[in-house]
């Protein structure tokens, strides 16, 4: 067991310094969004089953309900809100492009994974669209258009 | 026994009916929009222009047609539009104001929408769900823009000193082309605020084939851009200074209740401020809270660590025998026995005895948990003897009178705020999460949100219902079907509402029972008493599921029986074109519809069959190992065929490779939005055949999460999925199209699995069933 009171955690979030001295445990959706304010990740499970609280640390994709602040101290991460400085990241905008969402509540954490996939590899196969974001679900099924949209973005929007 | 016969009057059993009947005030608060349309409204007929009538006026508090609620004006000519139903990802807070700006002229790109509160007696309804929003909007909206068109028309006409007739709105300004005189609509809007409302009977609608929008689909959701960049605004992502959050421990028995609780260990939770309990309420509860121990803290996360730390004695209470093995043995047999007859067309029992062949098909479907990506949350800040709510539901109308109940203040002093909903499926519907939050706001003098974890979400439900389907069908000794017994034996939604409640309500017999549309000599349908252990609610297409997929499994069972193609035993089946008539049934609920206007056409029925066969590419040649599957269903007064092709690999490795469906949806506004929901209802069909079940015992829900209670992932679902619409003309009603697309899914599934492997799945989910 940490000890929870005396420590006082850095971390940098969308490239702003944030500091935490609560508990250390703390998984990292729920500063983010009730500590923060940042509501654009979503909570969908709390146990890394949906993806909706995908948010990329270190160009990689990672599940925040059940990453701790501890976890990501002195990291940089990166948000919904600070994947583009006007929204238009090739992701957002094939997204856009492909009218993707119904109720789009899980859709900020399939761009960030997808985003993450085109970082670490700009031209996926269909197969590896598929593989890396199987970890997202959508209840409302956009997924024929997701695996489109992703596409798109790779090819250039 | 409690038979129910609408769902208006289930409303009627919370004592939430007021006045059935269109009423409006005069004086309305406006939406503080700077010169906006200030209009007086008289009182409007429905009959004006339809050419047909639907149910809308019978829904609590009717329809209301008033630009001055729904269209204001600003002076640089921007055109707020009100969205007054719920956006849960059909698309609905696009496509209704959408309706208005077609007919007002407005340019959509000049268009903002503006999301009503909760208040139906100023909205009319806004109980967002059955699939009603465009069947019983469409005429209204239109109405609404042709008002406000025409008041806009009018002002012009004046300040130019010629006739209204000889001028024109088009494209967001009003044109005199004899002078090429034009005034945009800001610079008509203080003018045209001061033109009496026209009375509906005069206004002139447009014509179909000048329609810019509706029916084109090249119009996108108005939030989508707020949803890809995270600012789109949803229950959980409301924010008040000095907001508490709250996570609650609820009873894990339906009717089950708190005996202690130690609260110390919560409490040494860094984070947490408050171990409280929260008032519950005797089973069956209908909307109201379940009661349990609430953890208030700092954030969400502190809130359920605090809640892992609490130590609670519960007593159960009846409902903690409730097992799902013994209770499914339950179920058939009591689809093996004689029960309420609901339809009677001739004589069944002597047809079978006669019959040369019966074959009997029984079906099993278990409960289903929601699982909308945003599990339920509320925002509460009750003071002063006043309450504001800030919520994802589907009845914004229906949760501030159950606020204004639960607190017992006047509804005037509750206000409902209307989030998106991150999913609904109908969940949403009941606002138990909002009154919770309302109680804890009240006690604790704070604003409160209580977000519900993925785990309360699937063990306090309101579930789909578990369901047992017996088919027997007689045939004659040329394969003709000349009987058809259909028992059906689920828990009731009713016994939400009212203790004992043990036979279907009328609107769940009228889910594919006994509006079974085949053309058979002699037909029973029966409903055997079955008791309910759980909250019982809607489901996205509700008892559709489970008779849609019964009576299309035995059209397989049949085909199969008689050596046809399925698609030709169907249509046998459905017979020659003409209006089912239904007169053995009494109380016929037709999803709130007039039977005149919606009747069960089998003539829109086959042709759907037709389309989808034709465009699908029905008796196409199959790699070894895939097999093709047809279903046909109406619900929601819509008319759906699909086809799927599957194949069944080693280990019984299920891969679904295109589905085809066809759609009669009536005159429609959006077809883009209708295509995604037929994509998003094949992804929930696969999701509920392959993998839903929700099962008790000890009186708990044995699942949890998506660990347990899994759903289609992108790696296993249809990336196939092609819609075609069958045209309807402007004179066929609206009619359905959230969920129609499901009930066939799971039918067309089964058939299709028994044509690649000649097995035949009667019990969902599938689960191993393939395996061996």
């Amino acid at each position: 067991m940490k000890s929870e009171e005396t420590i006082m955690i850095k971390l940098k979030i969308n490239g702003q310094e944030r500091s935490w001295d609560g508990d250390p445990d703390l998984p990292l959706l729920w500063f983010i969004r009730d500590e923060i304010g940042l509501t654009g990740t979503k909570f969908g499970c709390g146990q890394a089953f949906c993806g909706a609280c995908t948010v990329i640390v270190n160009k990689q994709a990672i599940r925040a309900c059940i990453t701790s602040v501890s976890d990501v101290v002195d990291r940089e991460v990166t948000t919904i809100e600070g994947l583009h400085p006007t929204g238009d990241h090739p992701v957002q905008k094939a997204w856009r492009q492909g009218n993707v969402p119904q109720c789009g509540y899980c859709q900020t954490g399939q761009i960030m994974q997808a985003a993450a996939l085109l970082m670490e590899n700009p031209k996926p196969t269909h197969d590896q669209i598929l593989e890396a974001m199987s970890g997202n679900i959508c209840r409302c099924g956009c997924y024929q258009r997701i695996a489109n949209a992703v596409q798109l973005a790779s090819t250039g929007v | 026994m409690n038979i129910i016969t609408s769902p208006n009057k289930l409303r009627g059993i919370e004592g939430r009916i007021r006045v059935e009947k269109v009423s409006r005030r005069s004086i309305l608060k406006g939406l503080g929009i700077a010169g906006g349309l200030v209009l007086a409204a008289p009182v409007m007929s429905r009959q004006a222009f339809a050419a047909y009538q639907t149910g809308a006026g019978k829904m609590p508090h009717g329809t209301v047609v008033d630009p001055r609620v729904f269209v204001a004006i600003a002076s640089d000519g921007t055109v707020t539009i009100v969205a007054h139903r719920s956006e849960m990802g059909t698309g609905v807070r696009t496509s209704l104001p959408l309706i208005v700006a077609e007919e007002m002229e407005a340019d959509w790109s000049r268009v903002k929408v503006a999301q009503a509160h909760g208040d139906e007696v100023k909205y009319g309804n806004q109980d967002t769900d059955g699939s009603r929003s465009t069947r019983h909007y469409l005429i209204p909206m239109r109405e609404i823009g042709a008002s406000a068109r025409t008041m806009l028309e009018a002002a012009a006409a004046k300040r130019w000193g010629v006739p209204p007739t000889e001028v024109k709105a088009v494209n967001h300004e009003v044109v005199h082309s004899a002078s090429g005189r034009h005034l945009g609509f800001g610079e008509l809007a203080a003018d045209a605020a001061k033109e009496s409302v026209p009375a509906v009977e005069g206004l002139k609608l447009k014509d179909p084939k000048d329609f810019r929008y509706l029916g084109k689909g090249q119009v996108s959701i108005v939030d989508l851009r707020d949803i890809t960049v995270g600012t789109a605004h949803y229950g959980s992502d409301t924010r008040l200074p000095g907001m508490k959050y709250a996570v609650i421990a609820r009873p894990p028995v339906t009717g089950g209740k708190l005996v202690s609780f130690d609260g110390t260990a919560a409490m040494k939770v860094s984070g947490v401020e408050k171990v409280m309990e929260v008032q519950g309420w005797p089973w069956p509860s209908k909307f109201q809270p379940l009661g349990g121990v609430a953890v208030i803290a700092r954030n969400t996360g502190a809130a359920i660590k605090g809640r892992d730390a609490l130590k609670i004695v519960w007593d159960d209470g009846a409902n903690g025998k409730y097992e799902s093995a013994a209770y499914r043995t339950e179920l058939e047999a009591a689809a093996r026995k004689p029960g309420l007859v609901v339809r009677k067309e001739g004589d069944v029992d002597a047809a079978l005895k006669a019959a040369d062949k019966v074959i009997v098909g029984e079906y099993y479907l278990p409960h289903l948990a929601h699982v909308s990506m945003e599990p339920p949350v509320a925002v509460a800040d009750v003071k002063d003897g006043k309450a504001e709510i800030w919520a994802p539901v589907q009845s914004p109308g229906g949760t501030r009178e159950d606020v204004a109940k639960t607190l017992g203040i006047p509804e005037e002093n509750v206000t409902v705020n209307v989030t998106l909903l991150g999913g609904g499926f109908g969940r949403k519907s009941k606002c138990d999460f909002a009154l919770e939050a309302a109680l804890l706001s009240k006690t604790l003098g704070a604003p409160v949100k209580v977000q519900w974890t993925r785990e309360d979400d699937v063990r306090h439900d309101f579930l789909h219902t578990v369901s047992a389907e017996r088919i027997e069908a007689g045939l004659d000794k040329n394969g003709k079907v000349i009987a058809w017994r259909h028992r059906s034996v689920a828990p009731t939604i009713a016994s939400t509402f009212a203790a004992g409640a043990a036979h279907a309500a009328s609107f769940e017999l009228g889910m594919g029972l006994v509006d079974m549309p085949f053309e058979i000599a002699n037909i029973q349908c029966e409903n055997p008493e079955a008791a309910a252990h759980t909250r019982i609610g809607w489901f996205r297409s509700v008892s559709n599921i489970p008779r849609a997929f019964a009576v299309q499994s035995m059209v397989g069972e049949l085909a199969h029986a008689t050596n046809r193609d399925q698609k030709d035993m169907l249509l046998e089946l459905i017979g020659s074109p003409r209006i089912v008539k239904l007169d053995s049934v009494k109380d016929l609920w037709n999803y709130g519809e007039p039977y005149d206007s919606y009747p069960i056409d089998t003539a829109r029925l086959r042709r759907v069959v037709e389309v989808v066969a034709d465009k699908g590419g029905w008796g196409r040649t199959m790699p070894k190992g895939h097999g093709l599957g047809i279903a046909v269903h109406r619900s929601f007064v819509s008319y759906i065929a699909t086809i799927i092709e599957v194949s069944v690999g080693e280990k019984g490795k299920l891969t679904v490779h295109q589905v085809d469906t066809a759609i009669d949806c009536g005159m429609f506004v959006n077809p883009e939005r209708i295509q995604s929901q037929i994509e998003g209802a094949a992804i929930m069909g696969l999701s509920l055949a392959k993998y839903g079940e929700i099962t008790f015992r000890d009186g708990k829900v044995q699942q949890g999460n998506f660990d347990d209670f899994p759903v289609i992932r992108i790696d296993e679902a249809p990336l196939v999925t092609n819609v075609y619409i069958v045209p309807a003309d402007t004179d066929t009603p609206p009619s359905g199209a959230g969920e129609p697309g499901l009930p066939p899914f799971a039918p067309a599934l089964a058939n299709a699995i028994f044509a690649a492997t000649g097995k035949r799945i009667r019990a969902l989910p599938i689960g191993k069933q393939l395996e061996t």
